[in-house]
């Protein structure tokens, strides 16, 4: 495709005036697609406090088996990537790629960690029956409310959607790095480190609502 | 075009420092009136969003570099922010007054 040209070093392609035309452009078109996220992930909470409005009893029960400590370290792992995604994108601001790789590599290192306190969880409920929905058996005693299981499909589908965005982050910011390593970045060209390092914070976002709604609140 | 020509905003990295700082912090904040939370009642759950809405602002003003990105972009992702208050305040609206009347589906 013969329809880039290079302005001041950066490729641009040819609908765009300038670079910092197609910078901004880029850049809309990626707030729009989180406005997208909000709405996906305000559906569910809008949902889950209906919800909790009926039957809060119920959500108290099923807020009750989550530990607020996982969450809370989880919170911390969170916010501490969320940091070093924005170094990342600051050290290829400042012409040092060499730092800018290991700020995104270390950002991978917390979505694994997040990842790992998850699976931790998910498989501690599992143990306990603690299935969603009609699936909900817990093995030892019986739930005070018939529709415990509710809450649960709550819980795995608003952890499960933000738990499949932590994965597609670290593959985005595996991505970035790749290409940062390459040499593809540098301090006027860095547009997809942007755009994944605001899908990371929206994921950060999402679990500073997520965690006193589901962990502390409940 | 906010900042002329292939300018790109650089925020120093005192900045980014304090805001993990801040919201560090904050968390730390939460989860300490988590655990005093029966002197809070019944507002522990304002106080816990709260406290959130305040982490929110600090991620999306310093960390999505919205303060100093155009303003159509903010003005966008309001937009998304008004659209959820809306379906949340006529939710609110129609299932508070079902339950007052004892009339929930």
């Amino acid at each position: 495709m013969s329809t880039s040209r290079l302005v001041n070093g950066v490729e641009v392609a040819s609908h765009y005036r300038d670079a910092n035309h197609q910078y901004q452009s880029n850049k809309e078109g990626l707030w729009l697609f989180m406005v997208t996220e909000i709405l996906m992930f305000g559906g569910l909470f809008v949902g889950y406090i209906i919800f909790h409005g009926i039957y809060p009893e119920m959500f108290a029960e099923g807020a009750r088996s989550l530990d607020w400590k996982m969450g809370f370290i989880n919170t911390l792992v969170l916010i501490f990537s969320s940091f070093t995604m924005a170094l990342g994108i600051y050290f290829i601001q400042v012409k040092q790629n060499k730092k800018a790789t290991i700020a995104l590599a270390v950002t991978i290192a917390c979505g694994f960690v997040f990842m790992l306190i998850k699976y931790l969880e998910y498989t501690h409920k599992f143990h306990l029956g603690l299935y969603p929905g009609r699936m909900l058996h817990m093995h030892e005693g019986a739930p005070e409310h018939a529709n415990l299981g509710m809450y649960f499909g709550f819980y795995y589908c608003m952890t499960g959607l933000h738990g499949i965005h932590v994965m597609i982050g670290m593959g985005l910011i595996g991505w970035v790095m790749i290409k940062n390593m390459r040499g593809d970045f540098n301090e006027k060209y860095f547009t997809p480190v942007e755009g994944v390092g605001i899908f990371w914070h929206i994921v950060d976002l999402i679990w500073i609502f997520l965690f006193p709604l589901l962990y502390l609140v409940g | 075009m906010a900042h002329g020509h292939n300018e790109h905003h650089i925020m120093p990295l005192k900045t980014y420092l304090k805001v993990a700082g801040a919201l560090f912090l904050l968390t730390f904040l939460t989860v300490g009136a988590h655990v005093l939370r029966e002197h809070f009642e019944p507002f522990s759950a304002v106080i816990a969003f709260a406290i959130a809405s305040v982490k929110a602002y600090l991620v999306m003003a310093f960390f999505m570099h919205l303060k100093y990105d155009v303003p159509s972009n903010r003005l966008i992702f309001a937009t998304g922010f008004l659209f959820l208050a809306l379906l949340f305040g006529i939710c609110m609206l129609d299932i508070y007054t079902r339950i007052f009347q004892g009339n929930v589906l």
